[in-house]
């Protein structure tokens, strides 16, 4: 039984069809890459797979449990699932500590104590255990984008959902957070990553999928896909890219 | 000749008016701030006819004089039965005002809240009213601080006018005492300056307070 199973999904917005009926398994433990051009749907995927989008025609399950975009479910659902967004989305008026703590112990209800004694551990995961008192402004964005995987792992996930999440940083800067999703692939975490980092792809990740018009045209394990692909499409892309 | 000696028998006169102002300012500015606060979030997301009535008593009062909103607290509703002292006409008519700009203030301090701050709370689990207070709020009123600074002051200075229904503010004492002595430059330049002290010891406060609330943008 896959850990995230979505089946023939279709998703508009108003008549744009930006979903055109998407199958994807995977299993707990998989590193996925989904790759392709600008407006093939990748983000609007990732965004339905957590409730942050609803999908017209369909299903995603993830640990057997359906995916709305209502809130109750939304909230049941954020146990499982986590996310780290291109733009790190950490809370300004919080420090980091307060950043990982607050999810925990408010949808949780850990106590503050274990709360701390998880947000450092996190922090340590991520390299940046000296920032636990830290405001997110005062730190470099590669950093921000740690302290955002640590809030997220702190949930204790099941999978984590990762849109460009290195998009926006400073080049010298990327290579700190793609060794922390390296670690955390070896680790056994299930992530699911929309990226142009196609060089992690192809090392790091088990499985890549190609969409291109709003389908997965073409999917495989990682080194195949990339040595090996077979339409025109993924072709050109792969030769556009790297 | 000026003569500022000819106020001091009248010391008392003023230092009662500034104490009325005073509380009335205060008291104003707590309520009408916690008013202004709720309307704004049900502006921003409550239901469409909730935020619709919202919008028409913001609007009611933001484009009508507040003499006239105060008369009609004080002379027009009591021939509908309701009959309020001076001073609570006054206060009442304070709220209501500063509640409607702190509304309209607050509410695009709420509406600047970048998407993916509620995107975040969501994906963590976080409720829609535990974003709100736990992640939005704070933000959001930084941004607008600096107004909403300013339009309590406003309405601290715009108190003034109480004193036309006979609540014995500064106003009230400085109309007074220049009615008994004759001294209407001292008395008015006297009251113009009380109320300064009185407008710059408000931002002063805003500030200190400001700083503890957003102390996260201090250096550390
Ligand atoms: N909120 C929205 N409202 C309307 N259309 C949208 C919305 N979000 C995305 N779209 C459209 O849906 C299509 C897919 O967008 P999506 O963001 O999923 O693409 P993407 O593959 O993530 O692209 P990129 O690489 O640029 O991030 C695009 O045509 C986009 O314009
Ligand atoms: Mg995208």
């Amino acid at each position: 039984m896959s850990l995230v199973n979505i089946h023939e999904v279709h998703k508009y917005y108003g008549d744009l069809h930006v979903l055109k009926g998407i199958n994807l398994n995977i299993k707990a433990g998989e590193v996925i890459s989904i790759i392709g051009r600008s407006g093939s749907g990748k983000s609007t995927l990732l965004r339905c797979m957590n409730g942050l989008e609803k999908y017209q025609k369909g299903g995603i399950t993830v640990d057997g449990k359906e995916v709305t975009t209502e809130e109750i479910q939304v909230r049941i659902l954020a146990r499982s699932v986590g996310m780290i967004f291109q733009s790190f989305n950490l809370f300004p008026h919080l420090t980091v500590g307060e950043n990982i703590m607050l999810a925990p112990t408010i949808v949780l209800k850990k106590s503050k104590q274990e709360a701390q004694e998880t947000a450092k551990a996190m922090l340590e995961k991520v390299g940046l255990a000296d920032k636990f008192d830290s405001f997110p402004e005062k730190l470099s964005g590669g950093q921000q984008q740690r302290v955002a995987i640590a809030r997220a792992l702190a949930m204790n996930p099941k999978v984590l959902l990762c849109d460009e999440i290195t998009s926006a940083l400073d080049p010298e800067l990327v290579g700190d957070v793609l060794k922390v999703l390296e670690q955390l692939a070896k680790e056994g975490m299930t992530l699911v990553l929309v990226t142009h980092e196609m060089n992690f792809a192809r090392d790091v990740g088990d499985r890549v999928v190609f969409m291109h018009q709003g389908k997965v045209w073409e999917e495989g394990p990682a080194k195949e896909v990339f040595a090996n692909p077979q339409t025109d499409e993924l072709k050109n892309f792969v030769n556009s890219v790297l | 000749m000026l003569d500022f000696a000819a106020l001091l028998p009248y010391s008392h006169v003023f230092i009662h008016g500034l104490i009325t102002t005073v509380e009335i300012s205060l008291l104003a500015t707590v309520l009408g701030l916690v008013l202004g606060a709720t309307f704004a979030v049900a502006r921003q997301y409550g239901a469409t006819w909730l935020s619709r009535i919202v919008n028409v008593y913001v609007e009611l009062i933001r484009n009508t004089p507040f003499i006239v909103q105060l008369f009609f607290i004080f002379f027009g509703l009591p021939s509908i039965g309701l009959k309020l002292s001076a001073w609570e006409a006054g206060i009442i008519a304070m709220v209501v005002n500063l509640a409607a700009y702190s509304t309209e203030i607050i509410r695009a301090g709420l509406a600047s809240t970048p998407k993916g701050q509620w995107e975040a709370g969501k994906v963590l689990g976080l409720s829609f009213k535990q974003t709100l207070f736990r992640v939005v709020i704070i933000p959001a009123i930084e941004k607008i601080y600096p107004a909403l600074t300013s339009q309590c002051i406003i309405v601290m200075l715009g108190s003034a006018v109480l004193s036309q229904i006979s609540v014995q503010d500064l106003t009230y004492a400085a109309n007074f005492v220049q009615s008994r002595n004759f001294r209407s430059f001292e008395s008015y330049l006297v009251t113009a300056l009380l109320y300064l002290f009185l407008a710059i010891l408000m931002r002063k406060a805003f500030n200190l307070i400001g700083k503890r609330l957003f102390s996260y943008r201090a250096e550390r």
